[in-house]
């Protein structure tokens, strides 16, 4: 490939002291790793600053660095929607009103807490889809930063496989989640850090905000990108306001922030209810703000390219960009040797974190949401330690598998992702009827999963997006009803569609079955039957509820600036 | 969990930091910031990180224990 990288002895350095750093981490932590719950549970122990911003890192893989920046190149500021409509209101609705649940009645996953509020099978179903997607996401993290040093460093894709996973084998089992925790702390300062000379030479160089904008527009398609909401219009590739309001900021958000366990186990780590509830909140102050570091380079790389710009070009991929490349590309344009060695490095820790906060989540999961409930229970707690331990190693390697999985069979991993995506959506449904009415039952969460679950499934298999070439992508039923715009929308009006039926079958069937647990047992699960959380904190502006009013006032200004 | 988090952070951002603004300084004036628009970036981000990472070091249990010995 034509844009490789040379780098330096400085560049090497900063990476290897990284690395150093990673493990000596884990090191650190080992001697802390007395018992099961310090290993999975980091002890609930940590600083609401520290969970929160391991909360929102643990989400900011490389693949969402990268896919946010190509992105960013596509659909310029529209892309802001993942971020203010599409997580902040999930976060504070996670921080307010379902941390007390989660927090409060001491489960030590979202599966335990399915089993307490509801009954065994909802917690399997939730567990094994769990365990398998968290396994997939880690080998394919592993593939892609694999694929990435190969084509940017030339270095060896098995050898940076294999080292890549090593170095997250050996801290998370040495420290365990808080040795995952601390890693994505830093890597959320190294991501800051590195990417932010980007930006700023990126900014200066075309003529700032004002400049990009007219820079932009010089090419009609790529008129106006600067706006977030604007431009939306049904014929738009994220679709009409519905789509992005229900889809995309209500059920898909909802149902990522507020139900997936490897975010909120970030929460649970915490050390108090306060902390824990502050965690998605803290972390919602600086996710509010990624996209000028993620999603505002995609548009300066296509500011760049419409000025003719000679000193920076994007390869093709087909007919149109190879949009994932701006990234590195940019890296490579603008960082000289040293702080380009930075930027490298935030994005490989990107990719590992993203591996290890996937292993953290499944060890958990699997040691006691399936070790522990269904193949051997009733063990000492050293056991579980152990085998926390050695799921460790197991999961990294299962996740090596997967990875050449993915690089031998591309299909294989677009129809996994879509199975999970079809499980997604109903979930939320599960847990809002779950918490908030005592009258929804085992048998209604359950069987409201399935039946919205298979909706979904069918939507898919009656719609496409526009240029559709693959049964992947939908229509796979044969009779194509509709033609959205693009993928995306496809996905916003599958989750509307899924969430609909799923919280419908989920009414009807508890109404038609009994209740099979007591107003008692329900306590600290049900929001009716459980006491309202009185925040400790000391002063009022140090509480959850001045904090979630403070996040929620910065992103809606926010949206009205770049609207 | 008997660590403190600012401990790591702090040492690695004064190291990173350390690193960059001795080298943007030897590299002063080199061709090779042609690219950044002649901004000596190192030296700069340098002095940042380095900046950064004390003032972790300052407000971390490190400090706190030699206080109150």
């Amino acid at each position: 490939m034509e844009s490789s990288f040379n780098l330096s002895w400085v560049d090497y350095s900063i990476m290897i002291i990284y690395f150093i750093f990673v493990l000596g981490i884990g090191w650190a932590l080992k001697k802390h790793m007395k018992d099961a719950s310090a290993f999975l549970e980091a002890g609930r122990s940590l600083p609401a600053w520290v969970t929160g911003l391991a909360f929102i890192s643990a989400n900011l893989g490389a693949l969402e660095v990268i896919g946010m920046a190509a992105s960013g190149a596509k659909y310029g500021m529209a892309t802001v929607h993942f971020y203010w409509i599409g997580a902040i209101p999930a976060m504070i609705f996670l921080a307010i009103f379902m941390m007390p649940f989660y927090y409060g009645s001491k489960a030590r996953s979202v599966p335990e807490y399915l089993k307490l509020r509801f009954d065994e099978k909802t917690r399997g179903f939730n567990a094994f889809s769990f365990a398998i997607m968290t396994i997939f996401a880690s080998g394919i993290s592993m593939y892609a930063l694999a694929l990435l040093m190969n084509t940017l460093l030339g270095w060896n894709f098995h050898m940076s496989l294999f080292i890549s996973a090593a170095i997250v084998l050996v801290y998370t089992y040495l420290g365990g989640l808080s040795s995952a925790i601390y890693n994505e702390v830093l890597q959320f300062f190294l991501i800051v850090i590195g990417f932010l000379p980007l930006v700023i030479i990126g900014m200066v160089r075309i003529g700032g905000w004002d400049g990009m904008v007219e820079k932009l527009a010089m090419n009609p398609m790529t008129e106006g990108l600067q706006h977030s909401w604007q431009n939306i219009s049904p014929t738009h590739p994220m679709g009409s306001w519905i789509g992005i309001f229900f889809g995309l900021g209500f059920v898909l958000s909802f149902g990522y922030w507020c139900t997936n366990f490897l975010v909120v186990q970030r929460a649970m780590a915490a050390g108090s209810m306060s902390a824990a509830r502050k965690t998605p909140l803290i972390g919602a102050l600086p996710k509010m703000f990624i996209p000028f570091l993620v999603i505002v380079p995609g548009m300066i790389a296509i500011a760049l390219l419409n000025s003719g710009d000679e000193t920076f070009h994007l390869p093709m991929k087909g007919d149109s960009y190879n949009y994932d490349l701006v990234i590195p590309m940019l890296l490579q344009r603008f960082l000289p040797a040293g702080v380009l060695g930075l930027g490298l490095t935030a994005l490989m820790a990107s990719f590992m974190s993203g591996m290890a906060g996937n292993v953290t989540a499944f060890n958990t999961v699997f040691t006691y949401d399936i070790y522990q409930s269904y193949i051997v229970p009733g063990k000492s707690d050293k056991h579980y330690l152990t085998v926390g331990r050695i799921t460790t190693i197991v999961g990294i390697s299962v996740s090596i598998l997967t990875a050449y999985v993915a690089a031998m069979f591309n299909n294989v991993m677009d129809f996994l992702q879509l199975i999970f995506a079809f499980i997604n959506a109903p979930l939320f449904a599960a847990f809002l009827m779950g918490m908030f009415t005592k009258r929804t039952t085992g048998h209604g969460a359950f069987w409201g999963l399935l039946t919205g679950t298979f909706s979904a499934a069918l939507v898919h298999g009656f719609t496409q997006p526009a240029g559709a070439t693959s049964l992947v992508k939908g229509g796979w039923t044969g009779t194509v009803l509709k033609i959205f715009p693009s993928e995306m929308v496809q996905n916003f009006w599958i989750a509307i569609i899924a969430f609909g039926v799923a919280l419908v079958a989920t009414i009807v069937i508890s109404l038609l079955t009994k209740r099979t647990k007591t107003d008692e047992e329900l306590k600290g699960l049900v929001y009716s039957l459980t006491p309202k959380v009185v925040d400790t904190s000391k002063h009022w502006y140090q509480g959850p509820i001045f904090l979630a009013w403070v996040v929620g006032i910065i992103a809606i200004v926010l949206s009205i600036i770049f609207w | 969990m008997g660590l403190d988090i600012k401990i790591p952070i702090g040492m690695m951002f004064a190291i990173f930091g350390a690193i960059l603004g001795i080298y943007g300084l030897a590299t002063d004036g080199n061709s090779m910031y042609d690219i950044s628009l002649s901004v000596n970036v190192n030296l700069w981000s340098g002095i940042a990180m380095f900046v950064f990472g004390v003032v972790m070091l300052l407000f971390s249990d490190l400090m706190k224990k030699k206080v109150k010995e």
